[in-house]
């Protein structure tokens, strides 16, 4: 252990100091907004509402949770993110397994096929031509395909099928298992943590994306939740260049967006104490060989 | 069946040099391919057809009609944006905030992971590195809702100002904030996040180190300098190496989300400015040259870092 000298003990007050600052920083806008979720309008206009809500109500929450249009989108987001992850996965899952074959002809060129996306990409407007004249516009596909394989993870996934050892694939092959039948009865039991890590950036991506919804579908009934929501404070910051929008240009309330973003966000702040340290062990693998 | 038993066949006499990179048939491996192709469908749709795409650069394109356009123009669509002085104010504001962003977003991470590291209550280091990676999981949009709340006319920040006796500020509409508002965001959402590299590579410094450097007389500060920043040097010459590839690449859906025209002056970026002129007011042609030509830039921006630091430090991406 280091000899504390009076330098290094008053360097250590100062560094709690300054990670406290930080954690209270970090948390400060989510104490906030819940607070300004269960306050009454009139308190937040002029300005009382910090930490603490004033005016207390739930007419708001009761509010947007009877607005069908809230719930139609909020079940679409549902739907979208488990159709785009069940698909991504088993997408990603399969090229990885491939990827992860050292000694497979061409690998090489599949492996660069896939890096090569994550420095030079189409573009939003090829993107755009694309997925309308291949008619996804309206459709849940538009969401789905044009991100069903995120590079990032596909390294992540390969990594680990590398670090698994091979003997097991071999006993399976000599006991006349096919690939496909090695793939789901030896590798996929033993990569339940990285099939789980998968799965959760996925989801939370999906369930965090708004672009592809803004996009891609014309009518209300089809949007996800977070254009919804980006209606909403699209109506806030005062002006907007989007005409599918006009009737958000009216200001809306602080409160209803503060409860529909408390809302958007509730899910993610439920599991996220449990679901943090698959993703930093997630990222770590991804770093070690991408 | 008769898959496996060629493989067996094959694989008999086989113990030679594991160097040696032996042929296998496609006709053994077919399974495997087989797997490979829906993703290169993926692939070969959703990102080489858009880059292919990007010819309607040098084409007219008319909306509906064909994919890659209806008839060559040559570099029209480049020289007429080139020309354009809207496109040079975007491009400024682009470079201007990912240089900011860069300032900002690169090293403190590298700060809070060293400030992590000296805490020696495993509780409270976990704690704070809890709390700091939350941001990193939230919609974009909630973030900016996050943001127009904080620094709304009746938010947070007015508050402070009205309790120093000054006038509200209405930030969201000034030009002058929006650099401000941005990067200061951008660093609530990535700096915890960020250190999780380098809390990893600081686990692997070699501890023997730290006891040289104390027998020779090193302080905390001297070890700090002398043996951790060193350490965890080629975890930083990665991510800078990253950061730089996607400098003009600036948060997108960020700035579309907490802009609006009367802060275009400085908030208007490269990607809006294409998304506007492209998806907005129709004109494809024309802005998928500005997008073709900032992915040109960030490619050169990715291989020209990655040379550098390939010559001058000797670590690369590949």
């Amino acid at each position: 252990m280091v000899t504390a000298t009076r330098g290094y003990r008053a360097f250590q007050a100062a560094n709690a100091a300054v990670l406290t600052g930080v954690v209270l920083v970090t948390l400060f806008p989510f104490v906030n907004i819940v607070a300004r979720s269960f306050s009454g309008e009139q308190e937040i206009r002029s300005g009382q509402v910090v930490l603490w809500p004033k005016g207390f109500n739930l007419t708001t929450y009761q509010k947007v949770m009877s607005d069908p249009v809230f719930w139609a989108n909020y079940r679409n987001t549902v739907v979208y993110t488990v159709v785009a992850t069940v698909i991504a996965l088993v997408l990603t899952t399969c090229y990885a397994y491939v990827l992860s074959k050292r000694e497979l002809r061409g690998r090489t060129v599949l492996v660069g096929i896939a890096v090569f996306t994550m420095f030079f990409n189409g573009g939003l407007i090829p993107n755009y031509v694309l997925v309308s004249s291949l008619g996804l516009r309206n459709t849940l596909w538009a969401i789905v395909l044009p991100n069903a394989i995120s590079v990032f993870n596909l390294l992540v996934m390969k990594a680990f099928f590398e670090s698994l050892p091979p003997e097991l694939e071999e006993a399976a092959a000599v006991d006349g298992s096919g690939t496909y039948g090695t793939l789901l009865r030896i590798v996929l039991p033993l990569s339940k943590a990285v099939l789980a890590t998968m799965l959760l950036f996925y989801a939370v991506s999906f369930w965090n994306s708004w672009f592809a919804g803004f996009l891609y579908m014309d009518r209300q009934g089809l949007f996800p939740v977070t254009v919804y929501l980006r209606n909403l404070i699209a109506g806030a910051t005062g002006g907007t260049d989007n005409t599918a929008t006009s009737e958000a240009a009216l200001q809306i309330a602080a409160n209803i967006q503060a409860v529909t973003i408390v809302l958007i966000m509730l899910p993610i702040m439920l599991v996220y104490p449990f679901i943090q340290r698959f993703f930093v062990s997630g990222v770590m693998l991804g770093a070690v060989k991408g | 069946m008769v898959v496996t038993l060629s493989k067996e066949v094959k694989d008999a006499p086989a113990p030679g040099p594991p160097v040696r990179r032996k042929r296998r048939p496609l006709r053994r491996d077919w399974q495997l391919y087989s797997l490979a192709v829906l993703p290169l469908l993926f692939f070969l749709v959703f990102r080489y057809l858009p880059m292919l795409g990007n010819v309607i650069a040098f084409r007219r394109y008319q909306p509906g009609g064909d994919l890659f356009g209806e008839q060559w123009v040559g570099l029209r669509y480049f020289t007429m944006f080139l020309g354009d002085p809207t496109f040079w104010q975007v491009f400024t504001n682009t470079a201007v905030l990912g240089a900011l962003t860069l300032l900002f977003c690169f090293p403190l991470p590298i700060v809070l992971a060293l400030l992590l590291n000296e805490v020696r209550t495993r509780w409270l280091k976990g704690f704070v590195q809890t709390v700091s990676y939350l941001p990193h999981f939230l919609s974009i949009v909630v973030v900016a809702g996050l943001i127009l709340q904080t620094v709304a006319v009746d938010g947070v920040i007015n508050q402070g100002l009205q309790a120093l006796g000054r006038d509200p500020v209405a930030f969201i509409q000034e030009p002058g904030w929006f650099r401000t508002l941005y990067v200061s965001s951008e660093v609530w959402q990535t700096v915890g996040w960020g250190t999780i590299l380098y809390l990893a590579a600081l686990t692997t410094i070699d501890t023997d180190l730290y006891d040289q450097a104390k027998v020779d007389g090193a302080n905390r500060w001297r070890q700090t300098w002398h043996v951790t920043l060193p350490g965890i040097a080629p975890t930083m010459i990665t991510l800078l190496i990253l950061n730089i590839g996607t400098f003009l690449a600036v948060g997108f859906e960020k700035v579309l989300l907490l802009y609006n025209p009367l802060t275009f002056e400085t908030a208007d970026v490269v990607s809006t400015y294409l998304y506007r002129v492209g998806i907005v007011s129709g004109s494809f042609s024309y802005a998928a040259a500005i997008g073709l030509f900032e992915a040109l830039i960030g490619l050169f921006l990715v291989l020209g870092a990655n040379t550098l630091s390939r010559r001058t430090v000797g670590t690369s991406l590949w």
